[in-house]
């Protein structure tokens, strides 16, 4: 009985099996590859790790001559054009959120055509920012923002340098410029989770557009809008091209903001076409190495913070 | 408040504006017939062409498509069909992360399993680290696209006794083609603008490619290389470059939300 059932049903639950196991496969797939990246950056740059261990980090000198390449420069930089970023972005990509999930909901037809403006902003490839960057906004900063900031803030340490155009401060605001799309798009999700109760319960108190979003709206999508914030670091942290153009290249300690420095991900591509010296060769991959942690910690973060905002409301629709 | 809100939303606006304005008026006087059949030019000799770019993207981004749309469908097909299974929750997290991954990261991977074993840049590394990249937008796209069939649909078709594997295939997958579309052509538009992974990985090289285990130029590199030189020629074939990439990329951003527009009126007339 049993046996004519399954023989009756075979070929549909073999093709289940079969579909399965091979879209399955595809699944364990992504898994592996990640795990892949991770066992091939490690042994890739065991000979970095084994000659210079935690002095890679720490240590200052990039020299091919002695053989010693450290990176603290370059994790300096990265902090400080990525924080320039999150300090220049944040605050407009939000502006940007909050229009298009508060102000805009009476307007329907401009929100959405600006939301599309802003999302062909993420879709311009960061080649092509980092040369307008170069060739456009970096004579620009040079000749009008950093004079003016020199002569008014140059008694500190920040921007005591003669500007040039092409040094961190440009590269913070190129990043911020990118990492405007990721911040809105993410923020303005959270916010539209945010649940109409919370508005209408500050409206019947007689509360104003403004202080609905401050004082219901945004606290309420505190969280989310720091994942929002930590994915776009993580963009900012990562981003290569667009910051290679403009941000001088000098492996030593930057000594300004307006003085021209690296990033890991641009000593990556700067430091690549020079060598196929081992160690020089297993130190770049090892620089990738330590980007891989960056990133993999920043987006699980990220995901996690975001994930628990936007999931909550699928219980509400 | 608000005025500080729609500062905010003109600042955020004006740098495309700028970036395409610039791109056009520069890139333009490079552009003629010449500039896609020609190789690019030495210093000071005229704009030349970028053909060995347009074949070398067209190569490697044909490639890594090719790898990448049969993992990320299946996998897609996976996190929308089974998504109540630990590998499901699993893997779809791994797949958000690895969308946001720092594309630099997977062409030093790509490096170190390929590039260095081989001692030569090739046009397959290349291929290989744009569908790693191409990968988890293709899935996360198709999961989309999948999971927003109606669950009624699914039901009826069950309801006839056709198996869940012909269902997916029949219903839910021609259901949800167009969305699959969108989300090949936007792993193909990221693919095509990605630089850094190609500078490790592909490196350049001047003429067309005739082989697929040697240097390969690509239009992105080719903004990289001559935007940076000092040649005002160079410099411009360079904004060329960036014309035709920006146009590409405007085109299928176009045929997206044609097909976008064509999905969500499908799923009305259904209703």
């Amino acid at each position: 009985m049993t046996a004519s059932l399954k023989g009756s049903r075979r070929s549909g639950s073999n093709g289940d099996l079969i579909l399965k196991t091979v879209v399955g496969a595809a699944a364990i797939g992504i898994v592996a590859l990640l795990i892949g990246l991770g066992i091939e950056l490690t042994s890739g740059s065991w000979l970095s790790i084994k000659t210079f261990g935690l002095g890679f980090i720490t240590g200052s000198t990039w020299n091919s001559v002695t053989d010693t390449y450290n990176v603290f420069p370059a994790v300096i930089g990265t902090l400080t054009a990525s924080a320039l970023a999150l300090l220049l972005g944040l605050p407009i990509g939000l502006g940007v959120a909050i229009f298009l999930s508060e102000r805009a909901k009476g307007m329907r037809a401009g929100a959405s055509a600006l939301g599309s403006l802003v999302e062909l902003l993420a879709a311009v490839p960061s080649v092509i920012y980092g040369f307008w960057g170069l060739a456009v906004l970096a004579p620009f900063m040079r000749d009008y923002i950093e004079p003016t900031l020199k002569t008014y803030l140059g008694f500190t340490q920040l921007f005591n340098a003669t500007p040039i155009g092409t040094d961190l401060l440009t590269a913070g605001v190129i990043l911020a410029i990118m990492i405007i799309p990721t911040i809105s798009a993410v923020s303005r999700d959270i916010l539209n989770a945010v649940p109409d109760s919370q508005r209408e319960a500050m409206y019947s108190l007689g509360a104003t557009d403004w202080e609905v979003v401050r004082k219901a709206v945004l606290p309420y999508a505190r969280s989310g809008i720091f994942g929002a914030t930590i994915l776009g670091l993580g963009r900012a942290v990562g981003e290569t091209m667009a910051v290679t153009f403009v941000i001088g290249n000098n492996i030593n300690l930057p000594k300004s903001l307006l003085s021209p420095g690296a990033t890991l991900t641009t000593l990556i591509v700067n430091q690549f076409g020079n060598t196929f010296d081992p160690l020089s060769e297993a130190a770049l991959v090892e620089v990738g190495l330590v980007l891989f942690l960056l990133a993999l910690v920043i987006n699980i973060l990220a995901r996690v913070l975001v994930w628990r905002m936007t999931r909550s409301t699928r219980f509400r629709v | 408040m608000k005025g500080l809100i729609l500062l905010s939303v003109a600042i955020a606006i004006i740098p495309l504006f700028l970036v395409v304005a610039n791109v056009v008026v520069e890139g333009l006087p490079a552009i003629s017939s010449g500039f896609f059949t020609g190789i690019p030019p030495s210093p000071l000799a005229g704009y030349g062409g970028i053909l060995n770019g347009i074949e070398g993207s067209l190569l490697m981004v044909g490639m890594g498509t090719l790898i990448a749309v049969p993992l990320g469908v299946g996998a897609g097909i996976y996190f929308s069909e089974w998504p109540e299974s630990r590998l499901s929750f699993l893997s779809s997290f791994t797949n958000d992360v690895l969308a946001e991954f720092p594309t630099i990261v997977i062409g030093l991977f790509v490096y170190a399993l390929v590039v260095a074993p081989t001692r030569t840049f090739s046009a397959v590394a290349g291929a290989l680290a744009l569908a790693i990249i191409e990968l988890p937008i293709i899935a996360r796209t198709t999961e989309e696209s999948l999971k927003i069939v109606p669950i009624t649909l699914r039901e009826a078709s069950m309801a006839l006794g056709i198996p869940r594997w012909k269902t997916i295939f029949r219903v839910v997958i021609s259901t949800g083609k167009s969305g699959l579309a969108t989300g090949i052509l936007l792993g193909i538009a990221r693919a095509t603008g990605e630089t850094a992974p190609l500078i490790v990985t592909a490196g350049y090289l001047n003429y067309p490619p005739t082989g697929l285990f040697q240097q390969t130029g690509s239009i992105p590199y080719i903004i990289y290389n001559f935007g940076t030189a000092g040649y005002p020629n160079w410099i411009t074939v360079a904004w060329g470059a960036a014309l035709v990439l920006v146009a590409f990329m405007l085109i299928l951003n176009l045929s997206v939300k044609f097909f976008i527009g064509r999905k969500s009126t499908g799923v009305r007339a259904e209703i």
